[in-house]
This record gives structure tokens, sequence and C-alpha cells, in this order.
């Protein structure tokens, strides 16, 4: 599924204002089709910038990104494709979840015109959201939220799908189920994803490769195996396991 | 015997006033809202200026500028065909410049409190600026919405120095509630006067009443005000 040509050629260069004063953003990267790619790094480091540059939701100072045969930006040529017109699914860390719209309404919305609307039922019955399907977002646990806006974010196909630390504030428990309802999502409709996570269990199971920003440049990047060999037998991967059943003692 | 249409035509002109400045108020306070441009400020002075501006001012100087002997007046009475001054017409472009803060500022507030990613939400699945404000934001700031109509219906209908001096006393046509009260008491009628000024008082009181209901019953739900 990684192996194929490069999907992404990403360049880009913006001067950030960080609370530690003026920081330059200057990156490049190559990401190949079906892949997902984890993004880590410290906080301020640069991470969420360059998932906006991607989107087109923040304007970088100078670059280029090609994704397939389609220029998205090329700063020389004044290309700067609309974030609309950009065929991406973004989760926000916030879920962004409209207040006002149910469950269903949001895929709904999600759905550019004449779509089929079947991905609407697939999409709920993929992520467990058929019993939540007419609940608004307030009344939804964090977990669910998560699930709905990363339901939206499919709901149109995108080519890249951009999560910006979508599992930081679950439980374990539920961020295992969460990564598996991604790895569901992406073997069901082939995408690219690019995932900002601290959490090196999570970049380990769901990550073929990884990138590490440092005060806004890349700092490593590889294989999850190459870029963090230190941790490959660490504490910090613990196993993780569900107990099925206890056994009384003989 | 009290006279019902002053309070029928100030019904009338706040309904116009009100349903117009919808109209102007939701496209202007997107753009200040969301606007980089440095001289927004001088837009947002200038919507602010008939909040602290005497009325009496402000009726001067529109009544200077609708004259047919001032250039727009002329303008618009010989071209068009058509008079403002002690006009119904007249009212409502007064109305509309009075209440215009009124409007604009609830709106303003609703769209900056509206979190940023609701809009970029929006804008990553491929929606386009019209929708995402039909679709995303006038839902989400309906509060401000109803706060901001209901403001400008019931400033309206309490005006008197602006419609005063832009459409004066004519019965039928330009003598508002408001206009009426003075008028009675001018004449001594202080019990025709206190009933008007009960009518417009209890009606007043009731808007502003639903305002803070309304504004009451969203700040518990997540929808924002």
């Amino acid at each position: 599924m990684t192996n194929g040509p490069n999907m992404i050629q990403f360049r880009a260069t913006k001067m950030l204002h960080t609370a530690r004063g003026p920081q330059r953003f200057d990156a490049a990267f190559e990401a190949k089709q079906g892949e997902i790619l984890a993004i880590c790094g410290p906080s301020g480091a640069g991470k969420t910038t360059l998932l906006r540059i991607l989107a087109g939701l923040t304007e970088a100072d100078s670059g280029h990104i090609q994704i397939d045969d389609a220029t998205w930006l090329d700063s020389n040529k004044q290309i700067n494709l609309p974030t609309r017109h950009r065929s991406i699914g973004f989760v926000f860390q916030d879920f962004a979840l409209f207040p006002h719209m149910t469950v269903r309404k949001q895929l709904e919305f999600a759905l550019p015109k004449n779509a089929d609307r079947q991905i609407i039922n697939e999409l709920l019955e993929l992520m467990d959201l058929e019993a939540l399907q007419h609940q608004h977002p307030a009344l939804l646990s964090g977990g669910q939220q998560q699930r709905v806006a990363i339901a939206r974010a499919i709901a149109r196909k995108p080519r890249l799908l951009l999560l910006d630390e979508p599992l930081s504030a679950l439980d374990d428990e539920m961020r295992l189920r969460l990564q598996d309802y991604i790895l569901k999502a992406r073997q069901r409709y082939q995408l690219t994803i690019l995932l900002v996570s601290h959490h090196l269990p999570e970049i380990f199971r769901l990550a073929d490769s990884v990138i590490t920003l440092d005060q806004g440049r890349i700092a490593r990047q590889g294989l999850p195996t190459e870029v963090f060999p230190q941790e490959k037998n660490s504490p910090a991967l613990d196993i993780i396991a569900t107990i099925i059943r206890i056994l009384p003692l003989k | 015997m009290i006279d019902y249409l002053p309070l029928w035509l100030s019904l009338k002109l706040a309904l116009a006033t009100t349903i117009i400045l919808l109209i102007i108020g939701i496209p202007l306070s997107y753009w200040l809202a969301y606007t980089g441009r440095r001289w927004k400020v001088m837009v947002e002075a200038c919507v602010s200026l008939p909040m602290v501006l005497p009325p009496s001012v402000l009726g001067f100087y529109l009544l200077l500028a609708f004259s047919p002997a001032g250039a727009f007046g002329h303008f618009l009475d010989h071209y068009l065909d058509t008079r403002l001054v002690f006009t119904f017409q007249g009212l409502i472009i007064a109305s509309i410049i009075y209440s215009l803060p009124f409007m604009v500022n609830p709106l303003l507030a609703g769209f900056k409190n509206c979190p940023p990613h609701l809009r970029e939400a929006s804008r990553t699945l491929g929606k386009s600026d019209l929708t995402t404000l039909r679709h995303v934001l006038l839902p989400s700031i309906r509060p401000s919405l109803i706060t901001g109509a209901i403001l400008c219906f019931a400033h309206t209908l309490g005006e008197f120095g602006v419609v005063m001096m832009i459409g004066g006393s004519i019965p039928g046509h330009t003598k508002l509630a408001s206009v009426a009260i003075y008028d009675e008491v001018q004449s001594g009628h202080y019990n025709l006067a206190n009933r008007y000024a009960i009518i417009l008082l209890t009606f007043s009181f009731l808007l502003l009443l639903l305002v803070y209901n309304i504004n009451h019953r969203f700040s518990k739900s997540k929808i924002i005000a």
C-alpha cells in the first residue's frame, strides 16, 4: 500500500510569531499514496502549521505543494488553491462539530452536491454511530464526537485526511478503539493520512513513516523504528490488551 | 378617543426597518468580523456614530441631505421623482441609519465569538463562504440575530428626534406614536399622551423581556450568543 510513487511533495516556509518570539517554519517532505505519516515534535515545533499550510488554512510565505499531478501551492507562479478546492478532510483538535446539526446532518452537509448518499449510512455503520445519528454534538461524549469528526472529514472521500492530534484527549481504551476506526476507514476508502501525534505507541501502531519537527524544521524522518530506535523496546511502548476471561485457580 | 393610526405607522416603520437592516446588517457585520482591511475601523466608527450622536443632529443633517434644495435631494427629486423629506420612505431610510448599530453590533459580536474552527471546518469540507455563512455561521449566531432584530425593532419604535426632523407630523403619513405623544402633550391632552406612552412602554418592555429570555435560554446551550 505504501510502495507507490510519491503522492505528496511538500515544501513551505512561514515566519511564525510564537510565545517564545519569532520562529521560521521551513519544512520539506514527501509521502506516498495510502501511507499514514505521523508528525511529532515538541509543542510549538510547527506540526499544526504544517497541516494548516497543506490544507490552505494558513498561507505560506513561499513554497510548493504538489498532490499527484495537481499543484496546490506554487509561490513562484502565484498559485494558491483555496481550501475548499483542495481534496482534504481535516479533523481539528477541538472536533469543530457544528453545534446546531445532528450527527447525520453533519455528514450530509459534508457531501458534495449530487454525491451518492449511501456513504452516509456506510460511515455511520463503520464508526458505530447509527444509534447516535439524530443526536446533537453537545450530547455526545469526547470519543463519540471524535468519531463524528472523522466520519464527517471522510464523507466527501478526500485524497488526504489530516488529523491534528485527534486522540489526545481520550483514555487508552478509547484511543485504541479510535485507532481501529482510523485503520478501518483507511482500508475502506484508500486514504492517505497525515496524523499529528505525541503518543509513541499510537505512532508505532498506525504510522508507516514518521517526521519529527523541532523549531519549525524537520529533525528526523523515516520508519517509526528508524526515527525512534531507542524507544523500540522502551517502556513507553506498553502492551495494552483486553482481558477476555479470568479463570479461577484450580 | 385614541387614534391607532400612529401606532400602526410606528409598527410598520419598525418592521420595515428591521427587515431591511437584517439584509444590510448580515453582510456588513460579516465583512467587519473577518476582513483584514485596516480601514474597517473607519466603517465601524461610522456604523456606531448614531449611538453617540444626538438624534436631532443626525436628523438635521439627514434633513439637509434629503431636502430638494440639496444636491442629493435634488438628484432624487429631479431624476428619480422621489422625495424623502416628510414622507414615510424618508422615515425608513433615516431609521435604517439611526438603528444600524443596534443590528450590526450584536451580529459582529456573534461572528467574533463564533469559534474560528467552525468556519475553517466548513471550508475544508469544500463549502463556499456563502454556504458557510448560511448553513454554519448564521445558525450558530441565532441568538445574536434575534437580539439584533428585536433591538432594532424596539429602538425604531421609540425614535423621536430623527423622525420628527425628517417626517414632521403628517397624520396618516409620518405621524408616529412617539410624535403623537409629543403632539398630545403640546395640546394639553395628558390622558391621551399617557395611553400612547403606556402602550409603547408595555410593548418595549415585553420585547426586551423576550431578548433576555432568548439569550438566557441559548446561553445554556452550545450555540454562540
